[in-house]
């Protein structure tokens, strides 16, 4: 059976520098639905260890009031991410972000030092859940098969700033050279039935930019977005949120279908569009997003 | 004795102060007394100059001598350049013993202490002070007690006469010869001067002091010819980039936008937000960020603010500029957009005496008509007291202001204070010093959650189906706790150096003397 919190809400992950003490200590006030603890690229190459040390005294400490803990770890090439991994399930880590994955069998590798921590430690064996960092071409192009390689994996993210720096282009702000990356992405997610996150925005003097960005990963069908500051946090709810409109069709669209069907009829109409068995599955997920985003007042 | 928020006042201090403890906000409503008078030498010869050419002559005039009180405004803030003008002249001079009766006093002021460690100055009356003279004091290097006071209590002590300022220096933006004296124009623009009107008015000899002297007459005039005794000319009053800076950035900092939300929830979710609300806030980060979101809502609600009092900012003048509110009166200009706003709009920004604002022995003053104020707080206990004065390490690093004065008068008094100020917890079990006491305190806005004053039933009510996290406040004080742990008390010596005076003349809480640290065995 797979993990509980494996589909949880995931519209807000916040990135935070675990060599800050400050930062970490109290993230919840914000109410990001998950931070993502770093001990990669914010640590400096010589404070990882003292990094790990916050991060284990902040797992075992800190009461993070239901917000969702990941980490994310140093890369596959470096010599920190066995012991990052160790500190992390000592410490009872939500999910473990894998850095610069382009294989399944990165998933693989990291999947089995998590289960040989979960042992050392005595933590429930599958607890500890993993995500997946797209940082380059190929890494994009392996999309599927990183999707499709652990039933501990709960999704995969793009990292935009590595991989146009692999894709020999820059972040221009138009989005122009990350389609082909964000599309790649979520159909692979969705076809292997985990969750998709946008990439940074790291321009905190533009955010009417970052707003539509944030419109446009939702029409195209992400979870979510990994965020740099908490003034993000309430703009990306806003918008992953239906509103009271989109769940008033959505609620009429699942009753309707109900009731049609007992009835023996396929296709009719609510408020004017045609309906039909396609868009059960669609209404059913902005109910159970309206729920998640505690909206949601009605009875089904 | 125990006083009406639980402190121990010493019978010893009540005796050489005079003084009662505090018995309560309300304790001395209709409170008779016959006002204190000041000496005036009558100018009739029209011929007799007032101008005086140096800060030592005009000493020498004004007959100063050991023992005296003297006094000085804060209208230029950190840019002030008077009292040590004065004070080292003085010094000079080899006078002892006097008392400095300031409306506030900053890190500006340092050059005082070694006229405290002398003894040229052995007694001081303040709202407030900071940096060297703060330590001076909480160090017991002040021969007689400091007395800490709000603007509306110091300015009850000059015309009650329970404080007779001998010599009162204003420092004047601009200045005719014949001392009528305005805040505008000048090289020191400060915009007004209404801590200095009660010093003119109360005070034996008044010395102007400007950088700035122009043809007479000087009007519309802060401070009337008729109460100034003498002009002096120098060549600077204070430094104008320290008196006022151009409008503050509004903070982009998550926890203060956060907490300024909530400030502005609680405002608009309470009764008094309607048609004809009267406002006041200070100047902090969090206290402009939610003067800038309730300005949003009253556009989109169409609701309009009666007035708005200050310390005023740029935040609260432009509200002013979008006719959102009818009339701002105004004790002190905190930016430079303030005091534009001042000489625009004369007849509706409107500059008002320190009596008026907050004088709790008056026969009633503005802080008596507010709907809300919106303040901050060093520390707040599981009581409400709150505490601006005195630091968590015991040292005087604080003022009074008008804190305990709007808080008294307000109708919603709103404190926001982050919970954790570094390791120190902001909202915990008894502050270190009482200064504003728990009666005039209504909600505690942090950046965990909110929690109302349980003496306040009807605002419990109107809050409860908003989606604020509010909580009580033991609650939050068991959050800080959990997460920067309880502290030790500062550890105080026996020695009383300071009052914090009640704005009525009572005893709120005394200061002690702080003891060196040294690790226990």
């Amino acid at each position: 059976m797979s993990h509980p919190n494996k589909k949880r809400l995931r519209r807000s992950m916040m990135f935070l520098n675990c060599q800050k003490p400050g930062l970490i200590k109290d993230p919840y006030i914000y109410k990001p639905d998950s931070i993502m603890l770093d001990l990669e690229d914010a640590v400096a190459e010589n404070q990882k260890d003292a990094a790990r040390y916050s991060l284990f005294h902040a797992l075992q400490e800190i009461d993070y009031h239901g917000v969702e803990r990941v980490v994310r770890i140093n890369g596959l090439d470096t010599p920190h991410w066995k012991e990052d991994i160790r500190v992390c399930v000592a410490g009872g880590a939500d999910v473990i972000r894998i850095a610069k994955t382009e294989r399944a069998r990165d998933v693989h590798t990291v999947e089995e030092h998590v289960l040989a921590a979960e042992k050392e430690f005595g933590r429930p064996e599958g607890s500890t859940l993993l995500m997946a960092a797209l940082e380059s071409c190929r890494g994009v192009l392996n999309a599927l098969e990183v999707c499709e390689s652990s039933d501990r994996l709960i999704g995969i993210a793009l990292s935009g700033g590595d991989y146009t720096k692999d894709l020999q282009t820059v972040i221009t702000g138009t989005g122009v050279e990350l389609m082909g990356a964000r599309q790649q992405m979520i159909i692979a997610a969705r076809a292997a039935g985990v969750q998709c996150w946008d990439t940074v925005f790291t321009n905190l003097d533009a955010m009417d930019v970052f707003e539509e960005e944030v419109r446009m990963i939702r029409r195209m069908g992400f979870d979510g977005k990994s965020l740099v500051n908490p003034r993000q946090i309430d703009i990306v709810h806003k918008i992953f949120t239906p509103t009271q409109k989109e769940i008033i069709f959505a609620e009429k669209v699942v009753k309707e279908i109900d009731e049609k069907k007992a009835l023996g009829i396929g296709v009719f109409t609510v408020d004017g569009k045609m309906i039909d068995i396609a868009f059960y599955d669609g209404a059913k997920r902005t109910i159970s997003l309206a729920k998640a985003s505690g909206v949601y007042e009605g009875d089904l | 004795m125990i006083n009406a928020v639980g402190r121990e006042i010493p019978e010893e201090i009540l005796k050489i102060t005079g003084k009662e403890p505090y018995q309560g906000a309300k304790a001395k409503d209709n409170y008779a007394f016959t006002r204190g008078a000041a000496k005036i030498r009558a100018v009739v010869d029209p011929g007799r100059s007032k101008m005086v050419a140096s800060i030592r002559e005009v000493l020498e005039k004004c007959g100063i001598q050991d023992g005296m009180t003297i006094s000085f405004h804060h209208h230029f803030r950190e840019g002030d350049y008077v009292v040590n003008m004065v004070m080292e002249e003085i010094h000079k001079m080899g006078i002892r013993d006097l008392t400095i009766c300031a409306t506030s006093l900053g890190k500006a002021h340092d050059p005082i202490v070694p006229m405290i460690e002398d003894g040229t100055v052995t007694s001081l009356r303040s709202s407030g002070v900071r940096g060297k003279i703060g330590e001076a004091i909480s160090s017991g290097k002040l021969k007689n007690l400091a007395v800490m006071c709000s603007h509306g209590g110091r300015v009850r002590a000059v015309e009650s006469g329970e404080v007779h300022i001998d010599i009162a220096f204003i420092g004047a933006p601009t200045a005719d010869e014949y001392g009528n004296l305005r805040a505008n124009g000048g090289k020191s623009n400060c915009g007004v001067l209404s801590y200095a009107v009660a010093d003119a008015e109360y005070a034996d000899r008044v010395v102007a002091i400007t950088d700035t002297l122009v043809p007479f007459p000087n009007v519309p005039a802060s401070i009337s010819m008729t109460k100034v005794d003498y002009v002096v000319v120098v060549d600077e009053i204070g430094n104008p980039a320290k008196i006022a800076t151009g409008a503050a950035k509004p903070t982009t900092d998550m926890r203060k936008l956060r907490m300024a939300e909530y400030c502005t929830q609680v405002v608009v979710n309470t009764p008094y937000f309607k048609n004809g609300f009267s406002y006041q806030t200070g100047v902090g980060g969090a206290s402009i960020a939610s003067t800038i979101s309730l300005t949003k809502i009253m556009e989109e609600r169409g609701i309009r603010m009666g007035f708005g009092v200050g310390g005023l900012t740029t935040p609260m003048c432009s509200l002013l500029e979008k006719d959102l509110v009818d009339v701002l009166v105004d004790t002190q200009d905190f930016d430079l957009g303030a005091i534009e706003s001042i000489q625009k709009h004369p007849d509706r920004h409107i500059e008002i005496t320190a009596s008026e604002y907050a004088n709790p022995f008056n026969k009633g003053a503005y802080v008596n008509k507010l709907d809300y104020v919106i303040l901050a707080a060093l520390e707040v206990d599981v009581n409400f007291n709150c505490n601006v004065v005195v630091g968590s390490d015991g040292v005087i690093t604080g003022a009074q202001g008008g804190h305990p004065d709007t808080a008294a008068g307000a109708k919603c008094t709103i404190v926001i204070a982050p919970l954790l100020q570094g390791r120190i917890p902001a909202v915990c079990t008894s502050v270190t010093t009482v200064t504003t006491p728990g009666e005039s305190v209504d909600v505690i806005v942090t950046d965990y959650g909110i929690a109302i004053n349980p003496r306040r039933p009807d605002l419990m009510e109107a809050l409860k189906d908003t989606k604020l996290p509010i909580c009580t406040i033991q609650e939050l004080r068991d959050q800080a706790y959990a997460i920067v742990g309880e502290p030790q008390p500062v550890r105080f010596g026996d020695k009383v150096v300071g009052i914090i005076e009640a704005r009525d003349g009572s005893v709120m809480d005394v200061v002690r003397q702080v003891k060196e640290f040294s690790f226990e065995d």
